[in-house]
């Protein structure tokens, strides 16, 4: 088993503003997740791990240092290709769930697709296989309005796994719900995790959602302050 | 794709109906007003075209007295026209299909118990062809009669209704002033002249005839000319003042004491000053157009900020900067296409009741509406590209943070 770690992190460094304000919010960190891996990124705010999150979804780059994503260096990419990084292999699950309002569940998972330039059929099916994966059979059409959180929350994670990406980066997942639904959600995240081999980066400030990862990451004034594996796996 | 994103387009116009209609309204009205005014304009303009070649085509009529200028006051003394022109006309005027006198009076005319002011022309067969006046029943004057100064007498479609109702007025007699005239034609119905004035309660009579018992003088009020179909009617009006000058001895240092009057260059000028009109308030309808399409880049820049959440989704899951920019952009476009639609059809509506009202042609034109379609299109897209291109350039992860 040596091939190429899925995500690395090798001295990266972010800073915003110049001069006096300059925010240092990361601080030369290295970082490797392997594919299959679920790490849980912890840490107070304003530790940097929001922006390291940020940078593993592709969505942000690294002020200095390198970023190396499927064993592409993703810092240096424009904004239109991590946008198709993003899509072909990216999945992305938001604490606030971030649907779009009066649209249908199954229209709402369709959308990775629809920038992929998938057929309208074959875009249909796969959104509506996805919902069945999350347990949302016969909830297709329903909004995010009609839907509770626990369910808007699902749709998110079937908008995610739509295009069966490499990666799913979950920011807080389970930051709005209560804890028998967040308990669902993480043991739904655990199975895509062990089934599909899907490599899952959450971030989360509770400690019994992190426990669900294999590896918990603790962030600390924009350095690793520890890096921990679960001992019963072994 | 493309279809995506107008049925999105389509979708988000009906989800803020009353917003996305209040945006419309200045684009409806901006197209409405054109689309009005212009087919309303070429519609005035077909009509006075069409009034002034009623009176015949390739007309040019002579008169005494010299051109009337601006400024200037009666003139003291006319030199009458008189048999002379006519005859010089006749025999040395080349490139023309016809030359005929005429002169006119408003007369009292009586059949039976009914009696109407018409007017009197005398004139020979001549006048006929210069108007393009056919006789629908009976015959026209013969040569004796002209020659001889008969009374008889062709009738307008008026005269024939008002005294014989549906029935031939062939061979009787009516009264014209105070002599009996005897009927022998029906002229073919003209209707009413851009002027407003009936063009068919008239009666036509042999020159000789309407002088000697009508008039009760030897003047020629109008000498009508029509240019035949190869001769363009500036150069026959260049013959007939050459003529003129020589029979009414004008030497060159003095003016014309007469005038030729081209009913074609009128007819040209008039339509030409009408569609100058039209122009420009098609123009002055047109920076409403614009207004509309300020409103339109307005409400895209408040739609924009709006889902600005929205935009950060489509971005991090995968979209590029040209799917949110076309996203809007036709989004934009076809708010004002639906303006300019239904602009289209209140303007089309507009000018259809005002035809009706003004009693002129509908002249709605295919070019006016597709450029007004093609128009609102555009402007949809010009002000949409700017809160397009602003949506597009987000920063997803801003995006994404946006309440």
């Amino acid at each position: 088993m040596t091939t190429a770690p899925l995500i690395l992190f090798d001295k990266v460094w972010k800073t915003y503003g110049q001069g006096e304000a300059e925010v240092r919010a990361l601080a030369g960190i290295d970082i490797a997740i392997a594919q299959g891996e679920f790490v849980a990124i912890m840490g107070p705010s304003g530790s940097g791990k929001s922006t390291a999150m940020n940078i593993i979804g592709c969505l942000d780059t690294p002020t200095s240092g390198r970023y190396a994503f499927m064993g592409t260096d993703a810092g240096r990419l424009d904004r239109n290709r991590r946008a198709v990084l993003r899509n072909l292999y990216i999945g992305f699950v938001f604490q606030g769930y971030n649907l779009l309002p009066r649209t249908t569940a199954v229209e709402n998972v369709e959308l990775p697709l629809i920038y992929r330039g998938a057929a309208a059929h074959e875009r249909r099916a796969l959104a509506m296989q996805a919902l069945a994966e999350v347990g949302l059979e016969g909830r297709e059409h329903h909004t995010p309005a009609e839907l509770s959180g626990g369910q808007q929350q699902r749709v998110a994670i079937a908008r995610a796994i739509v295009t069966r990406p490499t990666l799913l980066v979950a920011d807080e997942p389970t930051g709005n719900l209560d804890t028998a639904r967040s308990h669902e959600i993480m043991e739904l995240l655990t199975r895509l995790n062990e089934e599909a081999g899907l490599t899952i980066v959450m971030v989360t400030h509770e400690a019994d959602i992190a426990a669900y990862a294999g590896r918990t990451i603790a962030f600390r004034d924009g350095h690793v302050a520890s890096d921990t594996r679960k001992l019963e796996a072994a | 794709m493309i279809w995506e994103t107008v049925r999105l387009a389509l979708r988000s116009v009906r989800r803020n109906a009353l917003r996305s209609f209040l945006t419309l309204l200045g684009i409806v009205i901006g197209v409405a007003a054109v689309i009005a005014m212009l087919t309303i304009g070429s519609g005035t303009t077909e009509k006075v075209k069409a009034d002034i070649s009623q009176l015949g085509s390739n007309l040019l009529i002579v008169r005494a007295g010299r051109p009337a200028a601006p400024g200037s006051g009666p003139q003291q003394t006319i030199r009458q026209l008189g048999d002379k022109e006519v005859a010089a006309l006749t025999a040395h005027l080349e490139g023309v299909r016809a030359v005929s006198p005429a002169s006119q009076k408003q007369v009292r005319v009586v059949f039976g118990t009914e009696s109407l002011t018409s007017s009197i022309t005398g004139t020979d067969n001549a006048y006929l062809d210069a108007r393009d006046w056919k006789v629908a029943s009976g015959r026209p004057f013969s040569e004796s009669e002209v020659r001889g100064g008969v009374n008889v007498c062709l009738i307008g479609e008026t005269l024939r209704q008002q005294f014989f109702g549906a029935g031939d007025p062939d061979g009787a007699a009516i009264r014209v002033g105070r002599v009996s005239c005897k009927v022998i034609g029906r002229l073919e119905p003209k209707g009413y002249s851009g002027f407003g004035q009936d063009q068919d309660n008239v009666v036509l009579m042999p020159l000789q005839a309407f002088q000697r018992r009508i008039a009760g003088n030897r003047d020629i009020d109008n000498i009508y000319v029509a240019a035949d179909d190869v001769t363009p009617t500036s150069v026959v009006q260049t013959r007939i003042e050459d003529i003129m000058r020589d029979v009414r001895r004008v030497t060159a240092d003095r003016e014309d004491d007469f005038s030729v009057r081209d009913m074609t260059q009128i007819a040209d000028a008039m339509a030409s000053a009408t569609a100058t009109m039209t122009g420009m308030l098609g123009a002055v309808a047109g920076v409403s157009l614009l207004v509309g399409g300020i409103g339109i880049m307005n409400i895209m820049l408040v739609s924009v900020t709006e889902r600005t959440r929205e935009i950060g989704i489509r971005l991090a899951i995968g979209a590029h900067e040209k799917h949110i920019l076309i996203q809007f952009l036709v989004e934009a476009t076809v708010l004002s296409l639906l303006g300019g639609l239904i602009g289209i059809a209140i303007g089309l509506t507009l000018a259809g009741v005002a035809s009706l009202a003004l009693s002129i042609p509908f002249a709605p034109s295919l070019a006016v509406v597709l450029l007004a379609v093609g128009f609102s299109a555009l402007i949809g897209m010009v002000f949409g590209f700017f809160p397009a291109l602003r949506g597009a350039r987000l920063d997803p992860i801003e995006a994404l943070r946006h309440e």
